[in-house]
């Protein structure tokens, strides 16, 4: 049977691969039972906005009914191709019919199909990716955003009494705080959510006095990470700013997690009943998830590292999926040694040497890494002559490559911008770090040359005929060295450039922008190719695969989009985040993508297929930075809050957590061979952090990787190893050059 | 604009608009408002405006900015089709004043005039290039920045990143690495933010007497004058004062460096005299009485006899790289009684003197080149004088730029024919009470002619040129200065300075026979005075006449200046024997009509084998650097220039 998708809320692609239901049955029978009646009342209204993975007890039923109420809305809308397609695939037909009938609830309410209509083309999914394209499309069968306003909010139409809601909420308090202390950490996640909850109902309903009661008196006891939120809450106290407040609408629509241990539950549990404190029950009951674990409770500090996020923590089987995180093979490239080499080697009397350098190289290539996808899992571009020259100067240079760690500390170059009146709003650097690129407030991208080779253009059409095409300089010819100059600029945006992207190649570049953009230019003849819309809202970061080809954007509509750079239209919409997709990197494989909000939660997707594998909490602020080890197990992801978190993939794990920057951290990298990681941020500096051991003194015991509870050392200033101020120049980004040398960049700042 | 009044309230969870100010603005636009309506839209105005903030701030971040903006805020309104804001766009901060009377809030909004804004000549410069500059800033993790060399203490005041800049750039400036002393002069020259630096740099520069033993060092410093001079960013002000008092320095003083024959402290003195002149025109309006006082000193210099002959060297260089006009003040009063010294130089060839008398020839030959360009300009000048009140502007650019295309060879760059500028002229003028220049009168350029034959005789003969073309057929510009010349020559006629009137051009030029450059007959210079000669003998009645008050002075030295060369003192310069082109113009005087033009030019025959290069090589004026083989015809008989 055909799962609807992973996200319903905004379906992106149909998910193939069941999920693992029996775990979930295990752990959750407690919590389906008590909430059928709640489930069953709200069918008609609330399963669109259920999140699809409370599939729990009966994911068949359910799913019906959430596919149903899809039917509704496409027939609303008038996509008869779509409806047609829907109900052969998912046998609906039967039901289907009778249920539209008494279509009372979500079906209709007020939902103004214009409405509905302008956030549909906000996020408009190709319904069929073109079918040329070399990654099979997924068909999409539903167009969709966002369940009408009013489905959502008209769960909260179920009338308490407002004057009690203050009363409820510090019963709970009181007994929370009376509780044991290990169970009382627990418990405490619960503040949150309810509080929330609580509020909006109360101003739902018009009750704005109380609501601002309750918010003055309680909204002190939240935990400072959600100082942002509570901002945000504390100036809406109508019910007609709800509608307008689409990160709301999400935390209504999707489900708080809460991961607590069963024991707590229990306690939890049978405190509301006995006190028939039903409306915070309701709530539990319909917004939050609970997710219920055997064993010891968790610890504050626990809980404390993984939440934070706009909805709470990871629920466990979401990052139970297989992620092909291994490298690649490399092609196999014969290195042909220099001359020169061979002159050195021969002087030296040692031609063996060569050899031996040949077979590991060979040998290392040659291996197949279990945890790598097949080589052709998602298809890619086949290797160019020019990319195999490319491949053997990289290999000579990582010959030469300086082998860091924290007693071999790298050198920094500073590439300063200076008179950047414009705001440097991006950089980027070629991998071979010929080619430095900078995209600018003013809506402009300028290339630098970062060797003392100019840049040229290609000539002119007319020009090109002259040239004699059999020569072997034809490439030499081609160039026009009139233009040759230290930089180009490349004009065309009409918002400010947020994100700027080397192909591997050296060929293109790619820019996005406010404009709602992404622009891919030729750096042979600095032009732009192709204007990539889609994205309709300021796009905040863009990124190309490591083998050219496909490019990933995400921004201010809060997907990322996966494209190619001969297709016009997204190959993958991958939805799923709350907010806003502030980075977006791909996977050394290219299997994958990764994403960071300002939802403050990093997801990983699957190229292939289009679903979220993995989804991690516990950064406290928007995230402004991703880097992956260069070996793919690893991830670093940096956010407004100055913490650097380190993941691993592999187990779906935090691994560790570097504190030390005191403001929004821009830029993360790996040094080339993983040992070390360099933060940039706006502080002004740059910190190396040992990568290496914070690795290595990972837990992987199964336990750990079963719960997902970790424990984190308390280690950043043993893993700091440097801290190097620039000249109040923030740091925006950072790489390391083949041969292990670290370059920052970032616009001199004069104030 | 508006105003916005925020009064206290109790529960206060932030700001917000009351409902007054909701009303006021109402009525402002001519909607009177209930109170009831007034705080809903307090209400929602208040929201509206935090979920802006609140937008906007994504905005900033993603800009990776701290500071909110204007145009932050307007993005996020356009986001959520709102009509933006305008006017507030200015980086100055918007004071926000209260007044007094009624808690009212405003934002001051001048009134800006238009027309004075559009008619205003201080046109604001275009802000500079965007550009990525590249450093290491840590060398295997560490700071590689320890302090090197001692700074001043006032230096210490400054910023960080300056005092760091400072110590980088000196330290490159006067270290061993010709690149990075390169890419540091470089830097001082384009960059716009080392104002505050100035003084600092000007204080190294001011080291040059503590470095007087080594020429490199003091190179380095010239060339650190040279950048901030042309840092178009700078400033220099009274600072300008203090640069020239050290290139004067360079140029006067004899430096512990010149002890030492070897060293070649002269072509220091070159580049430290333009590098003068390369100030004094770019930055002399800066002071005033810089030009006079400039000339006073090296008039000191010239005329203490004390002095050693590199400081005399020093302010002859000095006086031609500021131009002919100065030469002609200074220089040419001067020339009588500084001569008697230089020629008993000259003429004293005891062993022990060979030094000294080395050091004579420089002076002996930078003279020759200094007034040498002075008649030749004197003459341009002239004709222009002549020609302007008839022709006009047109006439005199044409003359500059054919004396500029027909002089390859000359060292410095082409200076305006008007010089010196009009200002300075006249605070020449106002100059101190017992000036020498006080009572100067210009001296008629026959005259001078005259008197500076009667020193230099047939080298300076065979020099001087109005600068033809260096082959084939002349054109008639360069002729006229010969005509100019004679008009306004006038009163008594002396038969024996006329034989030796300047009525040719002659311009030669040693090449070596492989360059290709124009060759003509090798004649002895001698020719050249002896051909006008026969031709103004019989013209004589009109003729030209050396001024009073140089009538006295050439039958003195005519005497001496024969001796000057004794033959073959001079070694050749080149293997070759070098060819000379030259051309006879002028005008044959009859009775009956105003006069003939002529003009011969000798063309090219085959090489003279017979004539042994050392029958005239003697004669050849090659003060300059005899020892270095010649290579470019263009540059060949002397070379002051240095390009700046």
């Amino acid at each position: 049977a055909r799962h609807n998708s992973y996200r319903g809320k905004k379906m992106a692609a149909v998910q193939d691969a069941p999920m693992e239901l029996d775990a979930e049955k295990e752990t959750k029978p407690e919590i389906l039972s008590d909430g059928t009646s709640n489930l069953s009342g709200n069918t008609a209204s609330g399963t669109l906005s259920s999140p699809p993975l409370t599939a729990g007890g009966a994911p068949k039923q359910e799913d019906q009914q959430t596919l149903i109420a899809v039917l509704q809305f496409l027939r609303r809308n008038k996509l008869t191709e779509s409806v047609e397609i829907l109900r052969r695939e998912a046998c609906l037909e039967d039901q289907e019919d009778s249920q539209t009938l008494d279509g009372s609830g979500g079906g209709k309410g007020d939902g103004d199909g214009g409405d509905a209509n302008s956030l549909l083309s906000r996020v408009s999914i190709a319904s069929a990716a073109a079918p040329q394209s070399t990654l099979t499309p997924i068909p999409v069968k539903s167009e969709y955003d966002q369940p009408d306003v009013s489905v959502v909010l008209s769960a909260y139409s179920q009338q308490g009494d407002p004057s009690l809601y203050q009363v409820y909420y510090s019963s709970l308090k009181n007994f929370i705080e009376s509780v044991l202390d290990c169970h009382r950490a627990e418990l405490s996640q619960l503040f949150y959510p309810l509080f929330v909850h609580m509020y909006l109902e109360l101003v739902y309903n018009n009750h704005e006095n109380k609501a601002k009661a309750f918010f003055e008196k309680f909204s002190g006891d939240q935990e400072c990470y959600y100082q942002d939120d509570l901002r945000i809450l504390c100036g809406l106290t109508k019910k007609e700013h709800l509608k307008g407040n689409e990160a709301l609408l999400d935390f209504r629509t999707s489900r708080f997690v809460l991961r607590i241990s069963r024991d707590s539950y229990q306690l939890l549990k049978r405190h509301l009943q006995e006190r028939h404190n039903n409306q915070i029950w309701n709530i539990i009951q319909e917004h939050l998830y609970i997710d219920i674990f055997d064993g010891m409770p968790r610890s504050k500090s626990q809980i404390d590292s993984m939440s934070g996020s706009f909805a709470g923590e990871t629920r466990r089987e979401v990052n139970k999926a297989k992620v092909f995180y291994g490298l690649l093979k490399e092609p196999e490239i014969e290195v042909p040694l220099d001359d020169e080499d061979d002159e050195a080697e021969n002087e030296e009397g040692k031609p063996k040497k060569k050899k031996t350098k040949k077979d590991s190289m060979g040998s290392k290539s040659k291996k197949q890494d279990p945890n790598a996808p097949q080589q052709n899992r998602i298809p890619l571009p086949e290797l160019k002559d020019s990319d195999k020259l490319d491949k053997i100067m990289y290999m000579k240079e990582s010959t030469k490559r300086i082998r860091l760690g924290p007693e071999n500390l790298p050198s920094i170059c500073f590439y300063s911008f200076l008179n950047a009146y414009q705001g440097l709003t991006a950089v980027d650097f070629t991998d071979d770090s010929s080619l430095l690129a900078g995209g600018f407030a003013d809506s402009t991208v300028r290339v630098w040359s970062a060797t003392p080779k100019k840049l040229r253009k290609v000539k002119s059409a007319a020009e090109l005929n002259l040239i004699d095409k059999e020569s072997d300089d034809v490439l030499e010819r081609i160039m026009d060295e009139k233009t040759a100059s230290e930089s180009k600029n490349l004009y065309g945006h009409s918002g400010p450039v947020y994100g700027v992207s080397f192909s591997p190649d050296r060929n293109y570049l790619l820019s996005s922008s406010e404009d709602g953009t992404v622009r891919l230019w030729s750096l042979q003849t600095f032009t732009c190719l192709v204007g990539y819309k889609g994205h309709n809202y300021p796009v905040w970061d863009t990124h190309f695969s490591p083998f050219g080809y496909y490019f990933v954007s995400g921004g201010h509509d809060r997907v990322a989009r996966l494209w190619a750079t001969d297709h016009y239209q997204p190959l993958r919409i991958f939805a799923g985040h709350l907010a806003d997709v502030t980075c977006t990197r791909f996977h050394p494989n290219s299997n994958y993508v990764v994403t960071g909000s300002t939802d403050r939660t990093i997801r990983l997707w699957d190229v292939l297929n289009g679903n979220c594998v993995r989804f991690f909490t516990g950064h406290k602020g928007p995230i402004h930075s991703l880097a992956f080890s260069p070996n793919g197990k690893f991830l670093a992801s940096g956010s407004t809050d100055g913490r650097v978190l380190l993941w691993d993939i592999g187990h779906g794990l935090m691994i560790g957590e570097l504190k030390g920057h005191t403001d929004t951290i821009y830029a993360l990298k790996f040094s080339r061979d993983g040992e070390i990681l360099a933060s940039g941020s706006m502080d002004n500096t740059v910190r190396l952090w040992d990568s290496m051991k914070a690795f290595d003194d990972m837990e992987t015991d199964d336990f750990t990787a079963a719960t997902g509870h970790i424990h984190l050392p308390d280690n950043s200033q043993e893993l700091l190893l440097g801290m190097y101020h620039s000249k109040s120049t923030p740091v925006t980004h950072l790489h390391f050059t083949r041969r292990n040398l670290l370059l920052a960049a970032g616009a001199y700042n004069s104030q | 604009c508006t105003s916005t009044a925020m009064t206290e309230r109790e529960e206060r969870r932030f700001a917000e608009v009351p409902r007054e100010s909701i009303k006021l603005m109402a009525e402002s636009s001519g909607v009177e408002l209930s109170e009831e309506v007034a705080a809903l839209l307090a209400e929602d105005v208040c929201y509206r405006l935090r979920e802006a903030t609140q937008n906007s701030s994504q905005f900033m971040r993603h800009a990776k900015r701290r500071k909110l903006s204007v145009e932050d805020l307007n993005r996020a309104l356009r986001w959520s089709n709102t009509e933006t804001i305008c006017g507030y766009g200015a980086q100055d901060a918007l004071p926000f004043r209260p007044l007094k009377e009624g808690e009212l809030f405003f934002v001051e909004d001048r009134e800006i005039n238009l027309v004075e804004l559009a008619l205003a000549t201080n046109i604001p410069k275009g802000c500079a290039e965007t550009m990525v500059r590249v450093h290491v800033s840590y060398l295997d993790g560490k700071g590689n920045l320890e302090p090197q060399g001692t700074v001043p203490t006032a230096v210490q005041s400054l910023s960080e990143d300056l005092l760091k800049y400072y110590q980088q750039i000196t330290r490159a400036i006067l270290g061993e690495d010709p690149h990075l002393m390169k890419v540091a002069l470089l830097d001082l020259q384009s960059n716009s933010k080392i104002a505050a630096l100035l003084p600092y740099f000007v204080y190294v520069i001011s080291g040059v007497k503590s470095v007087s033993h080594d020429l490199d060092q003091l190179n380095r410093l010239l060339h650190m004058v040279k950048s901030l001079v042309q840092n178009p960013y700078l400033y220099l002000g009274s600072y300008v004062r203090s640069l020239v008092s050290s290139v004067m320095y360079c140029i006067l003083e004899p430096l512990a460096a010149s002890i030492n024959p070897l060293n070649d402290h002269w072509t220091l003195r070159d580049y430290a005299a333009l590098l003068l002149s390369h100030i004094f025109w770019t930055h002399g309006d800066l002071v005033s009485g810089l030009y006079h006082q400039i000339l006073l000193s090296l008039q000191k210099v010239l005329s203490d006899p004390v002095r050693p002959l590199c400081s005399h060297y020093g302010a002859v260089v000095g006086l031609h790289a500021l131009g002919w006009k100065a030469v002609e003040r200074v220089l040419y009063p001067h020339l009588p009684a500084y001569w008697a010294n230089l020629q008993a130089v000259l003429d004293d060839y005891s062993v022990s003197n060979a030094q000294v008398k080395a050091d004579g020839h420089k002076v002996y030959g930078a003279i020759l080149v200094a007034v040498e360009r002075l008649l030749k300009m004197k003459a341009l000048s002239l004709t222009l004088a002549a020609e302007g009140s008839g022709a006009g502007l047109p006439g005199t650019t044409t003359g500059a730029v054919s004396f500029r295309e027909n002089s390859p060879g000359l060292s410095p760059p082409p200076e305006p024919l008007s010089e010196p500028p009009l200002g300075i002229a006249s605070h020449l003028q106002a100059g101190g009470a017992g000036c020498p220049w006080e009572e100067w009168t210009p001296v008629s350029l026959p005259a001078m002619y005259c008197e500076l034959y009667s020193f230099f005789g047939d080298s300076l003969a065979v020099r001087f040129s109005t600068g033809l073309p260096l082959g084939g057929v002349p054109p008639p510009g360069p002729c006229q200065p010969l005509e100019g010349r004679k008009e306004p020559a006038s009163s008594a006629p002396n038969l024996e300075n006329t034989r030796k009137m300047p009525q040719l051009t002659a311009s030669m030029n040693i090449s070596p026979r492989q360059d290709g450059s124009p060759r003509m007959e090798p004649q002895p210079p001698s020719l050249a005075a002896t051909v006008p000669g026969r031709s103004l003998a019989r013209s004589s009645s009109s003729s030209v006449s050396r001024s009073r008050s140089s009538s006295s002075r050439p039958g003195r030295s005519t005497s001496q200046s024969r001796d000057i060369f004794p033959k073959a003192r001079f070694p050749l310069p080149q293997a070759g024997p070098p060819a000379f082109s030259f051309i006879i113009g002028g005008r044959q005087m009859g009775r009956r009509c105003q006069g003939r033009r002529f003009q011969t030019s000798f063309s090219p025959t085959p090489p003279l084998t017979t004539h042994p290069p050392r029958a005239y090589a003697h004669k050849l004026p090659v003060i300059g650097r005899v020892s270095k083989p010649v290579r470019r015809w263009t540059c060949s008989h002397y070379s002051l220039h240095l390009p700046l």
